[in-house]
């Protein structure tokens, strides 16, 4: 091998290594290249590259190249065939060479391509290797897990069986214990009774031995000691016991006995009578229930003749509970019973009824409802929304309002537009009051017109019973005279204060006055002049006889007339228009009190 | 209210007669009879030794004495003050004395039940009846006094015998289906009479006035059976009070139960219930009791009432209805459960419901109805009277000196007046009726 390598460079010592450096930088990876490459490069003494060396020399060539040829034949590659170029020589026939070159390396290619193919699916192999192999795992720790938990559960079953065991033998005891118990109380009490027997026998005959021996000993302390005897309580003289007073007794208390049982069927005959009495009414108010309402109940279609043959069962059952009322047997009862269940169905059925239409109409109802509601939901909620928005600006106005009098609040000119504000606030305000102040004065106005209205008319009045106390007064001069009895006659006929006084007998008999007084008496008093045209009507009447004053206004008036004729005619005017206003007030007072009651 | 002062008495014995003008005390061997107005001493008896019962007959006119320990009786008239009778039981010892309702004959049962002595203070004669059961409610007499019922024990069998009472003949013996009777009651209107077993068993007979089994209830079987047993005044209820703190009501119909009156320790969702509890608050005397609202403590329900637990290992258990008592008018029912013995209950026996839970401070004594109208009168043992009327509740300390703790009380015929009883002393508490007032 030295010798090759001593050959090569011996050989062509330039142009090789300039080929090798070549090679080395242009040509493929290929392995045997790169391996040559790197190991002319590389160490000189590598014992592979002495057995590859020792494959071709300079003698064996045609050997070699038919090797190669059978080779390239076993691989299939037969068509290029290397041939030496010229037999003996030691040359190659370079297209066969290099064709069969080409095919190797075509099939290097491939078979790399493939391995690569063959190592990527062998790592997907693997990898998927790997998962089976840890999913298997999982698979087996789950089964162990599994199997440890069943063999827990096995565990606990066996335990639960032994308890259960258990239990059974001790419910076994117990059961044994129980009736072995139930045993022993039994025979304590068939001993205890037993004994009690036998005792309360011993103790009978001890009793009985006791009580012979006390008559035997004659006790003589054994004594009643009685003053004198006493009278029975009832009177009589005691019986002598006869078998005639026992049935007596007997008769007593049988007599008792009866008393006492006809006693108690009154009452329950009573309270059956009673409750009879109820039944019959109920039915009937279910009869009257029933019937008016059937025909619109039922339709009237094909419910017809049913009905009457209930109209017709109801009256026989009517006939019937008459009758049970009168004979009370078994069988009126029956039929009153029967009727009033019949009836009781039928209520039932018509409640029913009503109540399944009830039920639709409500159903109806609800759906009518439904929609409604949908829609006065919506306009609620638009006017909601409405109210919110307003809100909310008013909300930001006041924000706002509220900000600027924070940024601003030593500002004159805020403060000045807020003052603004204020003044205008309080105008709005000093408007309203007096626009109230004005309404008031209207008011008073319209109310001194009344007054002077009333002055008048009390003037007016006062003039007319000035008159006539001026004439009455004559009167009363010329009654001093003789024919008195004819002038007074004339006077109380004729309109005078003296009808005043007749006020209250007028007032009593109100009802019933006679017209033409009234009448004269109303033009006389009433400061506003009655209705002359027509007939007064009573409650025209009320009305003028209220206006009179009462009583106690009565006697002002007098008073006032007192002070009148104290005064002098022209006298104070003061205590005049005091009493006339108050006259007015209270003709005003009782006129409305008038409309109150009128309306 | 008013109250008049305190008197002596012993042994608890006060007694107003049946008509009502009457007082009859007892203090150690005398007898004391005032007038119940003027509550003056109209006699003075003295007895042969201390009195250990005092009764009066029915007429008013006599009262029966007896002394068990000496086993004599002493009769004393009232209008006859120096007359006198003395009944010598003997040797054979007396543990009962009780008058007969003509009040004329005097009933003594002797010791160990050996027999029923009747003397009759008219002809001095003696008859005996034998074989008297030894249980706690044994005689019974009609209301119109013409029948006494007797129970018998005869062969280790329970009998009942029916006496007409006028000449001591007897009506009717008969046996009852009872294994150990404990007592007996007449119906108010004296034809059907009720039998109760003994606790041990739940079971109530009733048998009419012939002898016959009308009905027999029983509510339960294997448990503590009845305690108590009362007629409503017009016969028409049968109330059964028993140990499981129930209170059943029969009809006289049919005798089947109608209702049951449970006595819960909490009271909840009732409607009209009124609890009133009586803690401190007392009411001043001198009030008009008819017109009062309740004073006391009405408590919002939920209530929890207290509740004792019984030792179940002792005999007679303090447990269940131990006392039953109508109304006058029959309108209430007023019952006491033993183990919430602080508790006194009212019911309504037309609505059949609970009205009022009366809740003291102690355990009540001793309740009994106004003989006229319907309100109930209590005594806890304490220095106060407790009046329930439905128009509410009152409590009123009892004005006497030296602690005057009332054990017991009983009204006068006439429901005007009370007479509290204390250890050693009594005293009259006078109700003022609207009546009066006017």
């Amino acid at each position: 091998m030295g010798e090759w390598w001593t050959t090569v460079p011996i050989e062509s010592s330039l142009g090789n290594f300039d080929i090798s450096s070549i090679s080395h930088a242009t040509m493929s990876p290929s392995k045997q290249n790169n391996l040559l490459s790197m190991y002319s490069s590389l160490s000189l003494s590598k014992s592979s590259y002495s057995v590859i060396s020792a494959f071709c020399t300079e003698d064996n060539i045609p050997q070699c190249i038919s090797y190669i040829n059978q080779e390239l034949a076993s691989l299939g590659l037969s068509s290029t065939c290397i041939e030496a170029s010229s037999p003996g020589a030691a040359g190659l026939n370079p297209v066969p060479a290099l064709n069969a070159t080409y095919e190797l390396l075509q099939i290097h290619r491939r078979t790399m391509c493939s391995l690569e193919e063959l190592e990527r699916e062998q790592l997907k192999k693997s990898s998927t290797l790997e998962h089976v192999q840890m999913n298997n795992s999982r698979l087996k720790d789950q089964l162990e897990l599994s199997i440890r938990e069943k063999s827990g559960l096995h565990e606990m079953e066996r335990q639960l069986q032994l308890k259960i065991k258990t239990l059974q033998s001790c419910l076994k005891t117990e059961k044994d214990e129980v009736q072995k118990l139930q045993n022993i109380i039994a025979s304590r009490a068939s001993q205890y009774s037993h004994d009690a027997k036998r005792k309360e026998r011993e103790t009978a005959k001890l009793k009985e031995r006791l009580s012979q021996l006390l008559v035997d000993r004659k006790d003589k302390k054994l004594a009643i000691d009685v003053l004198n005897c006493l009278g029975r309580s009832d009177g009589k003289r005691s019986h002598w016991k006869t078998a005639k007073a026992a049935a007596s007794h007997e008769g007593e208390m049988y007599k008792s006995l009866l008393s006492d049982y006809e006693a108690s069927q009154r009452s329950l005959m009573l309270e059956n009578a009673e409750l009879k009495k109820v039944l019959q009414q109920m039915k009937k108010e279910m009869i009257h229930v029933l019937s008016p309402r059937q025909p619109s109940i039922r339709g009237a279609t094909a419910d017809d003749s049913q009905e009457q043959a209930d109209s017709d069962l109801e009256d026989r059952a009517g006939d019937s509970s008459r009758g049970s009322l009168d004979k009370s047997c078994e069988h009126a009862r029956e039929q009153l019973t029967n009727s009033i269940r019949q009836q009781w169905r039928k209520l039932r059925n018509h409640m029913e009824r009503l109540d399944s239409q009830a039920s639709q109409v409500q159903n109806q109802l609800e759906s009518n409802k439904d929609v409604i509601s949908r829609e006065t939901h919506e306009d609620e909620m638009e006017r909601m929304r409405r109210e919110v928005q307003q809100c909310k600006e008013f909300i930001d106005a006041q924000q706002q309002l509220l900000q600027q009098q924070l940024n601003t609040s030593f500002d004159d000119e805020t403060a000045a537009l807020l003052n603004d504000c204020y003044t205008l606030e309080e105008k709005e305000r000093l408007k309203e009051e007096w626009r109230l102040f004005e309404e008031q004065k209207r008011n008073f106005e319209r109310e001194r017109t009344n007054f002077t209205e009333a002055a008048i008319r009390l003037g007016r009045e006062k003039k007319a019973f000035e008159e006539d106390r001026a004439s009455w007064l004559k009167n009363q001069f010329l009654n001093m005279t003789p024919f008195t009895d004819r002038r007074r006659c004339s006077s109380s006929d004729g309109q005078s204060a003296l009808s005043i006084r007749s006020e209250p007998e007028m007032r009593m008999s109100s009802s019933k006055v006679q017209l033409p007084k009234s009448s004269t008496y109303t033009s006389f008093s009433t400061p506003k002049p009655a209705p002359s045209a027509t007939v007064p009507s009573t409650t025209e009447l009320y009305r003028t006889l209220r206006l009179i004053p009462d009583p106690s206004s009565t006697r002002h008036s007098s008073h006032g007339r007192w002070h009148e004729s104290s005064t002098i005619e022209d006298g104070e005017s003061q205590v005049k228009a005091k009493s006339r206003l108050r006259c007015g007030d209270l003709s005003i007072f009782s006129l409305g009190e008038d409309e109150n009651s009128l309306t | 209210m008013n109250f008049s002062e305190v008197f002596k008495q012993s042994n608890q014995l006060c007694k107003v007669s049946p008509d009502g003008k009457y007082l009859a005390t007892c203090v150690q061997y005398r007898l004391v009879v005032r007038d119940v107005s003027t509550l003056q001493i109209l006699q003075l008896y003295t007895c042969l030794d201390q009195i250990s019962h005092m009764d009066w007959s029915s007429d008013s006119l006599f009262i029966l004495c007896a002394m068990y320990k000496r086993g004599l009786v002493q009769v004393w008239s009232l209008e006859q003050p120096d007359w006198h009778c003395k009944i010598d039981e003997g040797s054979i010892g007396l543990v009962s004395s009780r008058w007969s309702p003509d009040g004329r004959h005097i009933l003594n049962t002797t010791e160990f039940h050996l027999r029923v002595t009747v003397w009759s203070l008219c002809t001095k004669a003696v008859s005996y009846i034998k074989y008297p059961k030894a249980c706690s409610k044994g005689i019974d007499f009609s209301r119109d006094g013409c029948y006494m019922a007797l129970a018998e024990r005869r062969d280790c069998k329970d009998y009942v015998s029916v006496f007409v009472c006028d000449d001591w003949h007897l009506l009717r013996h008969f046996e009852t289906e009872t294994q150990d009777l404990a007592g007996l009651e007449w119906s108010p209107n004296g034809c059907v009479l009720a039998v109760w077993d003994s606790c041990l068993e739940y079971k109530v007979l009733l048998y009419s006035l012939d002898g016959r089994l009308l009905s027999t209830y029983s509510a339960y079987e294997w448990s503590l059976g009845v305690k108590s047993v009362t007629w409503s005044p017009s016969s028409q209820f049968l109330a059964i009070g028993s140990y499981d703190e129930k209170v059943r009501i029969l009809n006289h119909i049919t005798w089947k139960k109608i209702t049951q009156f449970e006595h819960p320790s909490t009271i909840n969702n009732t409607k009209a219930v009124s609890v009133c509890k009586r803690s401190s608050i007392c009411l001043i005397t001198y009030c008009q009791f008819l017109l009062l609202p309740a004073p006391d403590e009405i408590c919002p329900l939920p209530v929890q009432i207290p509740v004792v637990k019984p030792d179940p290992d002792r005999a007679n258990p303090k447990i269940g209805i131990s006392s039953l008592a109508f109304s006058a008018d029959g309108r209430y029912l007023a019952t006491k459960n033993d183990n919430m013995a602080s508790v006194a209950w009212v019911w309504d026996m037309q609505k059949m419901n609970l009205v009022a839970v009366l809740e003291h401070t102690s355990a009540v004594k001793c309740f009994q109805w106004d003989p006229k109208h319907p309100r109930l009168a209590l005594c806890t043992g304490n220095a106060k009277l407790y009046l329930w009327s439905p128009a509410g509740c009152v409590s009123v300390q009892v004005p006497a000196e030296g602690g005057f703790q009332v054990q017991s009380l009983s009204w006068h015929c006439t429901g005007d007046s009370l007479i509290l009883l204390g250890k050693e002393q009594l005293c009259l508490c006078y109700m003022e009726t609207e009546q009066e007032d006017k």
